[in-house]
């Protein structure tokens, strides 16, 4: 049935090298798929011509739900009439992304029978993405998810997916359960979710250490992340064996601190905690040596997005340390009050970020009754937002003319 | 104390919004929430505003689309979905 594929002169291009190609991994799907094998006939013809042949958006969906499903329609459904649909489903992976092998086989099935077969696991929301079927199937396909306990995640102008990192299951720097405050989340805000009523997407990303593997820091509109606000613990024998290994703990590590909060007398290794950015680096390279302190919680972000509607945004600090112990009331709270804000004051496709960005930072503050805090300004003098009006007597200004 | 709109009244007035809009402008669920919150004031909260949603969209007099961002609109078949 290989020989039946169409003819694909550029597409071939992307097999060649090393790597691997999504090319040779639709050509596999569409020896079993005929909808595979019509999507690099038009993938072809659109890297040929250089012209899209999707559409994307309108109306699909399940029943109840405006997110989960991503609607794609091709504008030659006679040449191409296996993808005249193409529709993506979003499933909600599981915190840390842990499957069993035979829960990844049921959803597979479940694909194999009613979509491409083709997946993409996971796709940059960290969801679990079924790519391709037709509208007709999008019931059966949601039942029978839900039958084997999956549910579809977000998309459009609502909560999506809440994703985290593996945090305490398998990573010594967590600060907090990172996928027990995923799950919470992600429970929690069901119908947000799956009933879109923002203004437009808000992500939540939950990592356990500052070195933020799910990149939180540059994507999620509240980025949670674990700290810590006692002591970096020192063993400062393991320490000298680095050092002794052929560790130059002044160049690698002293020098390279952010903050130059550390100093090395070739015996002990000092650390001034007052001034520690908690950026991770000592303790990254001196996991034996250095941890993170033992008063541990996540100081929460807000604020970041790729580059959509405008430009790539990182988070801003609103809350520097928090403890994370469910409920994990005080975020909700602060969750509310900030969706009731954005909902009346944003305006259509503002992210959280952009919205800040409008009313400025200090104005959102004060909506949002979080009191200004020295974490929250990156350099002195560099973010004049913060007025502390304690400090202007009346009728000084009056005086002072 | 005025009394509070029911979710089915609100629902309704929701429905003719959107249909009267229909083909002109695309609703989002957040100006059908403020809409309604012009027209009845303290009569009326978020709450039923969200639960109204959500009975015209569960009924099927309604549904979500996504243009870019997501919008609440009459059901209708989808000019680009060919057959």
């Amino acid at each position: 049935m290989a020989d039946e594929l169409p003819k694909t002169p550029m597409l071939d291009e992307l097999e060649k090298g090393p790597w691997p190609s999504f090319v040779s991994e639709i050509k596999m799907a569409a020896k079993r798929s005929p909808a595979s094998k019509d999507l690099l006939g038009i993938l072809e013809r659109s890297y040929q011509e250089k012209i899209g042949h999707w559409k994307h958006g309108g109306i699909v969906g399940v029943l109840g739900y405006g997110g989960g499903v991503i609607g794609r329609y091709c504008d030659v459904p006679q040449d191409f009439p296996n993808v005249a649909h193409f529709h993506t489903i979003r499933v909600n992976q599981p915190a840390g992304w842990y499957y069993k092998t035979d829960a990844l086989r049921k959803i597979c099935d479940i694909w194999e029978k009613r979509g491409s077969g083709m997946t993409n696991m996971h796709g940059s929301t960290g969801d679990i993405i079924l790519l391709g079927t037709s509208t007709d199937q999008l019931e059966p396909i949601f039942e029978e998810l839900t039958a084997i306990g999956f549910d579809l995640g977000g998309s459009g102008s609502d909560v999506r997916t809440p994703s985290c990192c593996l945090g305490k299951s398998r990573c010594e720097w967590a600060c907090y359960d990172t996928m027990a405050a995923c799950h919470d989340f992600t429970k929690n805000y069901q119908d947000e979710l799956h009933r879109p009523a923002f203004p437009y997407k808000f992500k939540f990303k939950f990592s356990g250490c500052p070195n933020d593997c799910v990149a939180s820091v540059a994507r999620a509109d509240m980025s949670i992340i674990g700290t810590w606000r006692d002591n970096i613990r020192i063993d400062q024998k393991a320490v000298g064996d680095y050092a002794s290994a052929g560790v130059d703990v002044t160049k690698e590590i002293v020098n390279l601190c952010p903050a130059k909060c550390m100093d090395w007398d070739g015996k002990m290794l000092k650390i001034d905690n007052s001034t520690c950015r908690r950026c991770m680096h000592c303790i990254n390279v001196m996991p034996k040596a250095l941890r993170p302190g033992k008063d541990t919680g996540a100081c929460i972000l807000i604020g970041s997005k790729a580059p959509i509607v405008e430009g790539a945004l990182l988070s801003s600090v609103i809350v520097p340390f928090i403890k994370m112990e469910p409920p994990y009331q005080e975020i909700r709270d602060l969750v509310e009050r900030i969706w009731d804000l954005w909902c009346d004051e944003g305006k259509n496709r503002e992210r959280i970020g952009e919205f800040i960005q409008r009313v400025g930072l200090g104005n959102f503050l004060e909506m949002i009754e979080v009191e200004p805090a020295a974490q929250m300004v990156a350099h002195p003098r560099e973010n004049p937002y913060v007025f502390y009006e304690e400090y202007f007597e009346e009728g000084e200004e009056e005086a002072e003319n | 104390m005025a009394e509070k709109v029911s979710v089915a009244e609100v629902a309704e007035k929701m429905y003719k919004m959107v249909k009267e809009a229909q083909g002109m402008r695309k609703l989002k669920a957040m100006d059908l929430t403020k809409n309604i919150m012009e027209i009845y004031g303290d009569r009326v909260d978020k709450q039923t505003c969200k639960d109204a949603i959500r009975e015209i969209i569960e009924t099927e007099k309604c549904v979500y689309t996504y243009f870019g961002g997501s919008y609440i609109e009459l059901p209708h078949k989808e000019g680009a979905a060919n057959p």
